[in-house]
């Protein structure tokens, strides 16, 4: 009980309208704590938004602004050239923002902010789709997976492309430090923010979050599902220092298919002719794909 | 003292001499003289100010909307396109109350894509809760920027300085531009309470249920209204300090004349030019320039046009599928005669006699092109 801290004394307040078992709303709590007090955070339009900041209630003990969907990277910007101008070093800046945020809409505004190295410690939490308005594809959605904008039929196995490789994009604006990490593994997020903010410039952190009622899961396998993903090598937690990976999560490689099985927008790769006629059908895919980041980055 | 600048330098030295804290923009035809003129002064050491480039209009709107919920004064510049990719931006800030200075050098809008001047780009933010103003000259555009900030600061409402491209960016003239004291004194330093502040936790740009949007909504409109108000008492400040008039609309040419153009920006050169030749020749004939489109100051105009019998207004813009904007603006204030022309779209020059063709063909019609 000495790590207990009562609700009220976080950063991230209860009262909040996010599902049960929320893998974001876990994770931004954990993100604030770890950063402290002395922090200001842009926010994107999401469910990391609208759950938390319904007028004339808040949830933070922040400062925190939200502007539009595609933004928080540029309004991070406009208050790190503020801070500059007032010559203050002590307050840290932090950006957040869901997949279809980060991966798609706000991409081109994150590539600036990234150009500029400016000291912002941008946060994707990557729940694989736009959950926010009913679970639809977005470039960090899987192969396979079963969106409202992706739906499995008769001509169809879900989502057709893979997820965009984000990291990458991060690694090619040379930016100090890139790095990954889940709800799963709290005490990860935790050291990750906390290492972020000791750098100076931009530093992305792609925390994955699992959504309750957009991967079809229960509240209570939240934790669980998000460190089956990454023990299977199917989300690997990596970080890089100035390009250099520098850590990595060694993993149990446990079957891609234990991660897959118990979610629905996965389930239709589970039955039908075409799984029985094609033995596994599209499980070896995808575990060919969990495979790649094994020899990748040597998790095992 | 007066100096020969070309215009868009004159913006950049009085906005430096507003003391801005962060400046962000993206270049674009025909706004650029303003923002290199900015980072020499910069680069020269002869500005205090942040500059941050923006990769696009979308992102340099959000750099100045993150830099002004600090409470630092910042400012951007734009132009046609460029206006059009801010305008998700520009509607935010208005709404969250964010006081912000930016000027729009006005260009036609794709397509054709077209380069030159015409006042269509701004037009499409006229709803987006700015205050925006139009100058006629240099020294007015420039004077209007630092009125802009200090009502913008007063209202906590952004604050658009429009002024024709090329036509009034690229043109040379004598201008007086006050030094950094002179505008102290009449602005003071930037003082925004609702700011993002770590001492100060607050929750900006929450989102309102249909409990409370509307009334918040309703708010920025009377609010919008009401700066008409402190707009005119700032005209008032300024003409003290600077000892140059300003006025949110001016009237000019025969007092008692029947026949009245109304119109916005430089063009109001060539139309006082052409009612000095008519009256001249008899005719009685006047000029009213709208220096402030938002807040629309009704009653100064219907009281400016109470003698008018026919009301000509000249826009650079149209409303596609109804008419020229300004035109329909004073429709809904007046029962009058009013003929709706547009005039130079795309650049297309606007001449003396074109002018005198207004003055009567103003019985006519009520939707006139007029191309040459």
């Amino acid at each position: 009980m000495k790590n207990y801290k009562a609700p009220l004394s976080h950063l991230l307040n209860p009262g909040h309208s996010a599902c049960a078992g929320c893998g974001m709303i876990i994770a931004y709590r954990l993100v604030l704590d770890a950063a402290g007090k002395d922090v200001i955070v842009t926010n994107a339009t999401g469910c990391s938004e609208v759950t938390t900041t319904q007028y004339p209630m808040t949830s933070f003990k922040i400062p925190w602004i939200h502007g539009l969907f595609e933004n928080p990277s540029a309004i991070a910007s406009g208050i790190v050239a503020a801070l500059k101008y007032r010559k203050d070093e002590k307050t840290k800046v932090i950006a957040i923002g869901g997949d279809g945020a980060t991966f798609d809409i706000g991409l081109g505004l994150i590539s600036g902010m990234w150009e500029r190295n400016d000291d912002v410690l941008y946060v994707c939490f990557d729940n694989e789709a736009y959950q926010n308005t009913g679970y639809q594809s977005s470039g960090a959605t899987p192969l396979d997976a079963n969106t409202s904008t992706t739906p499995p039929g008769k001509k169809s196995l879900g989502s057709k492309q893979g997820k965009k490789d984000m990291v990458a994009i991060a690694l090619a604006h040379h930016i100090p430090y890139v790095a990954t990490t889940t709800t799963g593994y709290p005490l990860d997020i935790v050291a990750k923010v906390k290492k972020a903010l000791s750098i100076k410039g931009s530093k992305y952190l792609q925390i994955y979050t699992p959504c309750v009622p957009g991967w079809g899961i229960e509240p209570k396998d939240t934790m669980n599902v998000s460190q089956l993903a990454v023990q299977s090598g199917y989300y690997p937690i990596i970080a890089f220092e100035n390009g250099q990976l520098t850590a990595k999560m060694k993993i149990k490689k446990i079957p891609v298919e234990d991660f897959l099985k118990n979610q629905k927008r996965f389930k239709h790769l589970f039955k039908g002719e075409r799984f029985k006629e094609e033995g596994r059908g599209e499980i070896p895919r995808i575990q060919a794909l969990a495979d790649e980041n094994i020899s990748k980055y040597q998790l095992t | 003292m007066k100096t020969i600048l070309e215009g868009s330098m004159a913006i950049a030295e009085t906005v430096n001499a507003c003391k801005p804290g962060v400046v962000s923009a993206y270049p674009i035809t025909p706004q650029t003289h303003i923002v290199e003129e900015l980072a020499k002064l910069k680069a020269d050491g002869d500005a205090d100010f942040e500059y941050v480039l923006a990769e696009s209009e979308c992102a340099a709107a959000s750099i100045v909307q993150g830099a002004t919920a600090m409470g630092v004064r910042s400012y951007s510049a734009t132009s046609s396109q460029g206006l059009l990719l801010m305008t998700e931006v520009l509607y935010n800030i208005a709404g969250m109350r964010l006081p912000l200075v930016l000027t729009d050098a006005n260009r036609a809008v794709s397509a054709p894509i077209n380069i030159w001047n015409d006042q269509q780009d701004v037009m499409v933010i006229r709803d987006a809760g700015w205050i925006m103003l139009f100058g006629e000259t240099v020294q007015e555009v420039c004077d209007l920027h630092i009125l802009a900030y200090k009502v913008s600061e007063k209202v906590l409402i952004p604050a658009m300085v429009n002024l024709d491209g090329f036509v009034l960016t690229h043109v040379v003239e004598p201008v007086d531009i006050p030094g950094a004291k002179e505008v102290k004194a009449y602005l003071p330093d930037y003082n925004f309470k609702e700011r993002l502040d770590v001492n100060n936790p607050l929750t900006l740009g929450a989102f309102a249920t249909p409990e409370y949007y509307f009334e918040i909504r309703q708010e920025l409109h009377e609010d919008l209204v009401n700066s008409k108000k402190i707009i005119s008492q700032e005209m008032r400040n300024f003409k003290k300090v600077f000892k140059r008039s300003l006025n949110l609309v001016e009237y000019y040419g025969d007092k008692n004349a029947d026949t009245v153009i109304v119109a916005m920006g430089s063009v109001l050169g060539t139309i006082k030019e052409a009612v000095d030749e008519l009256r001249k020749q008899g005719k009685k004939v006047g000029v009213l320039k709208i220096v402030s489109f938002r807040p629309f100051p009704e009653e100064e105009i219907i009281k400016a046009l109470s003698k008018a019998k026919n009301i000509a207004v000249i826009d650079k813009s149209i409303s596609l599928g109804t008419e020229g904007i300004l035109a329909t603006e004073l429709r809904r204030i007046l029962k009058k005669n009013i003929v709706s022309f547009v005039l130079g779209l795309g650049g297309r020059d606007i001449t003396k006699e074109m002018i005198k063709k207004v003055f009567v063909s103003v019985k006519k019609e009520k939707l006139i092109f007029l191309g040459r």
